[in-house]
């Protein structure tokens, strides 16, 4: 299994200070985040995308490209990359530069956006959200994998004897995840082309998923890549950690009750009960997310929010740092224990890509 | 569920739009003939869920348990106050958190309640175009409720005879309407390849 945070890049004011970062700080905060998880000895940083404050991390391998030059075993990933406004060519491009900059530890997730006025600004609109994730996609499939491509389609300029450069690291197209959390199409879409499919189910009950999961492993199976068990799924958690749980309700509650997402609404004890939201102690957090392989089955990537809301950032530096410490490696352990051999314990690294490229299996399309 | 589902918006306790409610819950059932579940909501109980709904989009504890009585019934029935010449926010917003497409082709009852009856129109102004968006099937006789009408002999008042004509009505369309067969996108989902070609 592998273990990471994703940071959606918020600029919100601490509630208890009334304060708000710098742009500056915020996004060196994702950059101090992102290095504290590889020291912690987790696997994976996602970066969010957006284009509207008060969000920061308008632009992903930019950032990325700096913490691959500061970090050495780290997966970076997005949480999401937009395939709806992006061009496809420039996706391609970018993440393709990526690679060769981060020596393979890149993989991405594919996602929407569900901020009606994005769209425009990038000339498209919200309507075809689900038209532009096919097509978009469909075409960045095709420029990793062919080195001269033909394309027509319905949502950008037709490409005539087209080469995306640079050319994937080994031959090899970045592992590619599929972001959702409702829609079937994009669950469809993950199982047909074999990627891996992100359920964010961290602000939702749990059954709305089991029937998203449910549906992406069998026509992942469906579709010829392996079992439905075979399946690569992702999913999202959030959790809050004191070494005593009642210092972490008193501490998180107001980051909590002001929270851009759900602040104002459920109370925070409602909210734990309903969701994936974990505010208590490491040993709590354990609990919690042992139950998340009851409810979706075997996984293979889990990605925590914690540095959303407010959070300063030595609260959120713990909060890898007790992930690394306490959290992770009893999560692994018992994960592994749990799995059966013929079920992929991580999703697929470049590495591992590579290899089965050179021995001519095809793991994964 | 399937069976009958009462939501009522009214706020106070006891409250004269339970008892509009009521009362067009039992002409109904009477005009079916037979026995039909009945699942009462009262929106008062669940006023924070709904709000929270509408925050966090999803339906918490109890008020889940609520929403599916209502998007699973055969037939609705559906009483507001009227609050300032139309339906109260709690009702409009219990409506406003259902799944888009939830009540489409469902037989619905409307009424009303009001301390004057100069606001009857509400029904035909305000919640027949809510239901017509909703793309619900509101029976033609609406019933709305005004001081006079609970105390008023049968000779002043006709609401004993509202009630009846409209529960027919309503009896009549669950009866009529054939079982919902409901495509579900997460068992059977549009096929990639049909996707692909713009079908989505």
């Amino acid at each position: 299994m592998q273990f990471g945070i994703f940071s959606v890049g918020d600029v919100t004011p601490d509630p208890t200070t009334g304060r708000a970062p710098s742009e500056a700080e915020r996004i060196k905060a994702m950059v101090a985040i992102a290095e504290r998880a590889e020291q912690a000895g987790l696997d994976v940083f996602a970066t969010g995308e957006h284009h509207n404050p008060p969000f920061v991390p308008s632009s992903p391998t930019t950032m990325l490209g700096y913490i691959a030059a500061r970090t050495e075993r780290l997966i970076l990933s997005t949480a999401t990359t937009l395939i709806t406004t992006n061009d496809p060519v420039k996706i391609a491009e970018d993440f393709a530069m990526l690679q060769h900059l981060a020596d393979g530890r890149v993989d991405l997730m594919m996602g929407r956006g569900n901020t009606g006025p994005v769209y425009p600004w990038f000339g498209k609109d919200i309507r075809d959200g689900i038209a532009l994730a096919i097509e978009n996609y469909n075409l960045l499939h095709r420029l990793w994998r062919e080195d001269v491509v033909d394309w027509q389609g319905e949502h950008r300029t037709p490409l005539q004897a087209f080469t995306s450069t640079p050319r994937p690291l080994d031959g090899v197209p970045p592992f590619v995840w599929h972001g959702s959390i409702r829609s079937p199409e994009i669950a469809e879409q993950a199982a047909y082309y074999g990627d891996g499919f992100f359920a964010n189910h961290i602000f939702w009950p749990k059954e709305h998923f089991q029937r998203l999961i449910a549906l992406y492993r069998r026509r992942y199976e469906h579709y010829g890549h392996g079992a439905a068990d075979q399946a690569i799924v992702g999913l999202g958690g959030q959790v809050f950690m004191r070494r005593n749980s009642q210092d972490a309700v008193r501490e998180f509650r107001p980051y909590f009750d002001n929270a851009p997402v759900y602040g104002h609404g459920p109370s925070l004890e409602e909210f734990t009960a309903e969701t994936p939201l974990t505010v208590g102690s490491p040993e709590q957090v354990i609990e919690k997310t042992l139950t998340f392989r009851d409810y979706f089955g075997d996984y293979q990537r889990q990605l925590f929010l914690i540095d959303h809301a407010g959070l300063p950032l030595k609260t959120v530096l713990e909060q890898v740092d007790m992930l690394g410490e306490e959290v992770v490696p009893v999560l692994r352990k018992e994960f592994e224990a749990l799995r059966p051999a013929h079920v992929p314990a991580t999703a697929p690294t470049h590495a591992s890509l590579a290899a089965a490229k050179r021995t001519g299996e095809e793991v994964v399309r | 569920m399937s069976g009958l589902a009462v939501v009522s918006a009214g706020l106070g306790q006891p409250s004269s739009t339970r008892l509009l409610a009521d009362r067009l819950a039992a002409a109904t059932t009477a005009a079916l003939g037979r026995d039909l579940p009945v699942e009462h909501v009262e929106l008062r109980d669940h006023a924070h869920a709904i709000v929270d709904a509408a925050l966090t989009g999803f339906p918490s504890g109890p008020f889940r348990a609520a929403v599916e009585a209502v998007t699973g019934a055969d037939g609705l029935i559906a009483v507001t106050p009227v609050f300032n010449a139309t339906y109260s926010g709690l009702f409009k917003t219990f409506f406003d958190v259902l799944e888009p497409g939830a009540l489409e082709g469902r037989p619905v009852l409307l009424g009303a309640t009001g301390g004057t009856a100069r606001h009857s129109l509400a029904i035909d102004h305000a919640m027949r175009p809510l239901f017509a968006y909703l793309r619900a099937a509101p029976v033609p006789t609406a019933v709305y409720a005004a001081p006079e009408d609970w105390g008023a002999g049968a000779a002043q008042s006709d609401l004993a005879d509202r009630i009846a004509r409209a529960g027919a009505e309503l009896a009549a369309l669950i009866e009529a309407r054939p079982a919902a067969a409901k495509s579900d996108p997460y068992e059977d989902p549009v096929p990639f390849a049909e996707l692909l070609a713009g079908g989505g």
